[in-house]
């Protein structure tokens, strides 16, 4: 510091440098405004792209989106089809897929995270469940065609859908969960450790509700991510015209929880538009467009209640 | 610099001096006994056959400059050092007579007997009275709701921080101050009923007068505690300790009296250390 501060004064060094820095400022401002309506394109490109996307289907759907749209099922003809069969299919294949995959998926985190020993194994383990995550879905329908539909038989049913889907955001919960675990502050660790907990009171007491809006936002993205999914769905063998609805959760004799819906047919929204949009004539597209509508209000509602359970969450914690 | 830090120092030895003779009437049981302690971070030995006599009652200052292994010592004494997967003790370390490496020895339970603060406050993101009650309460401490109250009220008040918070418990413990934070840790860590607190520099992220707070609280925590503090200030040390360890470059150089330790060194390091020749 004392021995900079006189050269600084020196007259002529003083001159050149700041010719030298206003130069080099006029390049950096330039740079910096390239940048910013680069960027301002990009933003501007993604939402136009989006918003146009939104309109036209909102534009040929949203006549056909009735009550009786809702609560029709299939059918030859495209104003009297209705996507009951489809949406119930797909909310329920969402429930098998979230309370299989996210117990699993945040215990593995928790394990690779806070329990595994580091070494050549675990780091192979962390690469496959990174590759994992990029792997093809199709991929994962072929897979649970042998292992699930022919391996152990359990058939083309809501229970085989929901494990697949399971299985491919699987790795995306066990990443978000990882990451999550990863950015609490070790201090908060630390500070439990030095009391005497235990490990599994660090992680329950204190890990895991520090990381839980990071767990949540993994599960918003692998939930999303099922709900659109249409591939490994066809390859298991869901079916495109259902026109009756699985057996009901609830049951007034005891045991009054009946899982037989389990095992039977179902098909769901996107592959019910998919369908639809192979046919010929507009009134069908019509159709699909209506069932994208809703497909996409749904993933908005669970996201919306994900995100809303994830500053809840936040709120609790009195950083 | 030098100047102040003399001055400082010659103000507190009459007090250390006046009790000096009760402090090391104590010494003939110590509470912590250190005798050829190595550790290792991977291949890197970090500590170096350190053997130290630690008293119950009295404050233990270990100072030393950064990288020292003043604060991996430290560590040693409640094994936090077992959470690095890479870090290996060896040599023996007893407390109250019993080697806590032994093969039997739980360090969690180790650890409710040997209470921790560190350099950072670090209050957990819940209220104040959760803050206190969680270690009671993993540890069961307490049978109800009232037992609990007065486990948090006591402790509180113990680090002398029950007046300020007393109104609002349920508040997060986050929106204390930097020194209310630190006392709360205080308190957060006699909530456990330790025998031996542990103390990372903990003034090293207060303000001087949140500092003198915390140096006062520890003067009354003596009474009731063994109290081995980390310090990078040597006025610190001088200020609350009664015993004190110098250590450098992973060996433990010197370790006395604080008063002898300051004014009359036996080791030429010492000596340039507390001279501010380096450090």
């Amino acid at each position: 510091m004392t021995s900079t501060a006189p050269q600084r004064n020196e007259p002529s060094r003083a001159f050149d440098r700041s010719e030298a820095r206003r130069a080099r400022n006029a390049g950096r401002a330039m740079r910096e405004t390239v940048f910013r309506i680069v960027g301002l394109v990009a933003t501007i490109l993604g939402l136009v792209a989006l918003t146009a996307l939104i309109v036209d289907l909102v534009i040929s759907g949203y006549p056909r989106l009735t009550w009786d749209f809702l609560t029709n099922f299939p059918s030859r003809r495209a104003s009297q089809a209705g996507i009951l069969s489809a949406w119930v299919g797909s909310l329920l294949i969402i429930l098998v897929t979230t309370s299989v995959a996210v117990p699993v998926g945040v215990a593995a985190g928790i394990y690779l995270e806070e329990y595994a020993p580091r070494n050549r194994l675990t780091d192979i383990i962390e690469i496959n469940v990174s590759n994992l995550a990029g792997v093809p879905s199709i991929i994962y329908g072929l897979l649970a065609l042998g292992l699930f539909v022919y391996g152990l038989g359990t058939g083309r049913s809501i229970f085989t859908a929901g494990l697949t889907l399971a299985l491919l955001i699987l790795p995306i919960i066990i990443v978000a969960t990882r990451e999550a675990i990863r950015s609490v502050p070790s201090s908060l660790r630390e500070a439990a450790v030095g009391l005497g907990a235990t490990d599994w009171q660090v992680t329950r007491d204190h890990i895991l509700p520090a990381a839980m809006p990071g767990v949540l936002t993994g599960v918003i993205i692998g939930t999303s991510r099922a709900l659109g999914e249409t591939a490994p769905l066809i390859t298991i063998g869901a079916l495109t015209f259902i026109a009756f609805l699985p057996t009901p959760p609830i049951q007034s004799t005891p045991p009054f929880v009946n899982m037989h819906w389990l095992w039977e047919g179902y098909t769901v929204l996107p592959i019910q538009a998919f369908n639809w949009i192979s046919r010929p004539g507009s009134d069908f597209l019509a159709n699909a467009a209506a069932a994208s509508i809703v497909l996409l209000v749904i993933t908005l509602g669970l996201n919306g209640v994900a995100i809303w359970l994830r500053a809840r969450l936040r709120r609790k914690l009195k950083w | 610099m030098t100047m102040t830090m003399h001055g400082t120092f010659k103000a507190s030895n009459g007090a250390a001096a006046a009790d000096g003779g009760r402090i090391f009437a104590q010494l003939t049981a110590p509470k912590i006994v250190a005798s050829g302690v190595n550790v290792f971070y991977g291949e890197k030995q970090a500590l170096r056959d350190v053997s130290v006599e630690i008293p119950n009652q009295i404050v233990t200052a270990f100072i030393g400059p950064s990288g020292c292994g003043k604060s991996t010592f430290l560590r040693c004494i409640n094994r936090m050092n077992d959470t690095i997967e890479s870090c290996r003790v060896t040599g023996e370390l007893k407390i109250d007579g019993r080697d806590i490496y032994a093969r039997d020895v739980d360090p969690v339970e180790l650890r409710s007997r040997v209470g921790m603060v560190f350099q950072k406050p670090n209050p957990f993101p819940k209220s104040i009275y959760d803050n206190i009650a969680y270690g009671p309460r993993i540890h069961g401490l307490s049978t109800n709701r009232a037992e609990l109250d007065a486990i948090v009220e006591k402790s509180l008040v113990k680090a002398g921080l029950w007046g300020e918070v007393k109104e609002r418990l349920g508040d997060s413990a986050t929106g204390l101050s930097g020194g209310q934070q630190q006392r709360l840790c205080i308190a957060r860590a006699i909530a456990v009923d330790p025998e031996i607190i542990l103390m990372d520099e903990p003034c090293s992220a207060l303000d001087p007068i949140a500092t003198a707070r915390i140096e006062e609280l520890i003067e009354e925590l003596r009474r009731t505690y063994c109290i081995v503090i980390v310090t990078h200030s040597f006025a610190q040390a001088a200020r609350v300790s009664q015993q004190t360890a110098f250590f450098h470059l992973g060996d433990l150089i010197e370790v006395g009296p604080t008063e002898q330790v300051f004014s009359a060194p036996r080791e030429a390091k010492t000596q340039d250390y507390i001279t501010g020749r380096f450090g």
